[in-house]
């Protein structure tokens, strides 16, 4: 090299430095997925693998037998997504204001406390639900009845029309805590001249969280929505702890993670089919990147403005 | 004055609905552990009661201990887990290094590279990564979920452990080049001491996800003798799902680790998370 007098070593150990990761990265990584989207385009005749283009995804998006079932995951998947946005972010937003009162003691109990579901694994959470929630046990018809509320009860994990809404609420009380904590870092973040320019002109209290705090937070919030959106799109844990791999009551809790288990896996008579499941898994890495685009392109570049 | 009385009754509210929310998070756990020290009769009777003299039995942990493998459970759980961690944070730390002390070419596209795996989950890969696994017979080893979980960790990890190494002093390492230290030991020595509170935090971020996942032990390790805990108490919990008292002990005892981390751990998560190493 021409320039090795004024660089006496060869620069080896950068190589050095990075390659454990870029190997185990790539190799676990980045090599599968693409090697899963390849096999998207294959299917298997006679043991053997035959390349047969986008005729997977038309079979997954028409034909009948696997298009219910895959639009059916889908639509469950959004109403998920839905509910997170709509009940888990604005309870974790207001949990977070609450917090940062500035006057307020014993705060970082509250805290530890309410991320404890965070860290619990799906089967716990899974599991603890699904036994409060029975009607065997009686836990909660009983609490309900102590309020005089128990024709409120129904055995809602067992029934089409709730189930899969009763499993989004336990996922969101699983999750309450990440928003939470996020968005009361953003809201510790935002410097006290702000507010104290705020509470000369007279904004205080609720109208500041309004008029002040939200507009500030909202970059996290975007963060806090596209972390949610890949999260559930990628949900399977808790559907297969509670509702097992068939995601009953007759596929109502279905999502696309349980979906694509099934298919590849195989599960009780269906034999697993990887090119079937590669198929899925493509749809699912398109719509994530849909989103993930939409949020970098869309809305993060679009916020940025309220950071000054 | 009505501004203070305003105020206190503000943190008033702020505390009933805190202690409200508290009692919602806490009240499943609550219920699992108490029934889980109570005879079959008193766990249908008094769901909500205490266990006393009278109504305390260990007859599911009994049952638990007898039947499932918990001990091996934990122990694979932990291999998995401790494994996983060094060598996200030791590959992490490695490349983090190179990417934010050395300027080369294709460092920013590097990056790039390594930070893409921050928002694309590894599951979709999985069709394709079990076939590897089959293939390379790592299959029912440890060692799949170790490198399975070491790659899902790495692009946060690279991501976190490089904004903290742009911080390490520059007169620090020049001294140390100075005075004839080889490269590598310039990051072993004077830099990984002083980025240890961001590795910590990269470990309490990995360490929870790792500990609880079940998609990959159930379809890369689902052998009896390479089962991790979260996977065990699963499939324990679903063949005892009439044994009431069996499988309240199993919660309790999946709860009980991830507790005693999270007691001990809680302090570096929440400064973590809080202190925007995510942002």
């Amino acid at each position: 090299m021409s320039d090795q007098h004024t660089r006496p070593k060869t620069r080896w150990h950068i190589a050095v430095f990075l390659a454990p990761a870029v190997l185990v990265y790539t190799a676990v990584m980045v090599y599968p997925l693409f090697n899963t989207l390849r096999l998207s385009l294959f299917t298997e005749i006679d043991q053997e693998r035959v390349y047969v283009g986008l005729q997977n995804f038309k079979t997954l998006f028409n034909e009948s037998v696997w298009s219910t079932q895959f639009w059916n995951a889908l639509g469950n998947n959004f109403w998920f997504f839905i509910i997170h946005m709509l009940v888990q972010n604005p309870i974790g937003i207001a949990l977070a204001a609450i917090l940062s009162h500035p006057k307020l003691r014993f705060a970082s109990f509250y805290r530890s406390a309410i991320f404890i579901p965070t860290i619990l694994s799906f089967v716990i959470v899974g599991f603890a639900w699904k036994l409060i929630l029975s009607p065997i046990w009686g836990i909660a018809p009983g609490m309900l009845d102590a309020i005089g509320l128990k024709s409120l009860y129904a055995p809602w994990l067992g029934k089409e029309a709730y189930a899969l809404t009763t499993l989004s609420l336990v996922s969101v009380w699983q999750f309450v805590g990440i928003p939470m904590m996020l968005i009361y870092a953003a809201l510790l973040s935002i410097p006290d001249e702000i507010l104290e320019a705020a509470e000369v002109e007279g904004i205080t209290g609720l109208s500041a969280f309004w008029k002040i705090k939200l507009p500030l937070i909202l970059p996290s919030i975007g963060i806090i929505s596209i972390l949610t959106f890949v999260a559930n799109f990628n949900a399977f844990d808790l559907i297969y702890a509670a509702q097992g791999a068939l995601a009953g009551p007759d596929f109502s809790t279905d999502i696309l993670g349980t979906f694509m288990y099934r298919t590849f896996f195989g599960f009780q008579l269906q034999l697993g089919d990887p090119h079937m499941g590669s198929t899925i898994a493509s749809a699912m890495f398109a719509i994530i990147l849909v989103g993930v685009c939409l949020y970098l392109f869309g809305i993060q570049s679009r916020m940025r403005r309220y950071q000054f | 004055m009505s501004a203070a009385r305003q105020n206190r009754f503000n943190l008033f509210a702020a505390h009933a609905a805190l202690i409200l929310y508290t009692l919602i998070a806490l009240f499943p756990v609550f219920v699992i552990v108490i029934n889980s020290f109570k005879t079959r009769k008193a766990i249908f009777r008094e769901p909500l009661a205490l266990p006393d003299a009278e109504s305390f039995s260990m007859i599911g942990y009994q049952t638990v201990l007898k039947q499932g493998d918990f001990f091996l459970y934990f122990q694979n759980s932990m291999i998995v887990t401790v494994g996983s961690l060094f060598f996200i944070l030791l590959f992490g730390a490695m490349a983090a290094f190179a990417l934010a002390e050395y300027r080369f070419k294709g460092n920013t596209l590097m990056g790039l590279y390594l930070a893409l795996g921050i928002m694309i989950p590894i599951r979709i890969g999985t069709v394709a990564i079990l076939e590897m696994m089959v293939q390379t017979g790592l299959v029912n080893t440890l060692w799949a979920l170790i490198l399975v979980y070491t790659a899902q960790g790495l692009p946060l990890a690279v991501f976190i452990l490089s904004e903290f190494m742009r911080q390490v002093s520059d007169d620090l390492k020049n001294a140390g080049r100075i005075d004839g230290l080889s490269e590598y030991r310039i990051f072993f020595r004077l830099v990984l001491p002083l980025v240890r509170p961001a590795m910590a935090t990269v470990a309490v971020f990995n360490m929870i996800p790792i500990w609880n996942d079940l998609w990959f032990p159930l379809i890369l390790a689902p052998a009896e003798e390479v089962k991790t805990l979260t996977l065990g108490s699963q499939v324990f919990i679903g063949q005892f799902v009439t044994d009431w008292n069996a499988v309240l002990s199993a919660l309790s005892l999946a709860i009980l680790p991830v507790m005693a981390l999270y007691v001990i751990f809680s302090r570096q998560l929440i400064r973590g998370i809080t202190s925007g190493a995510v942002k």
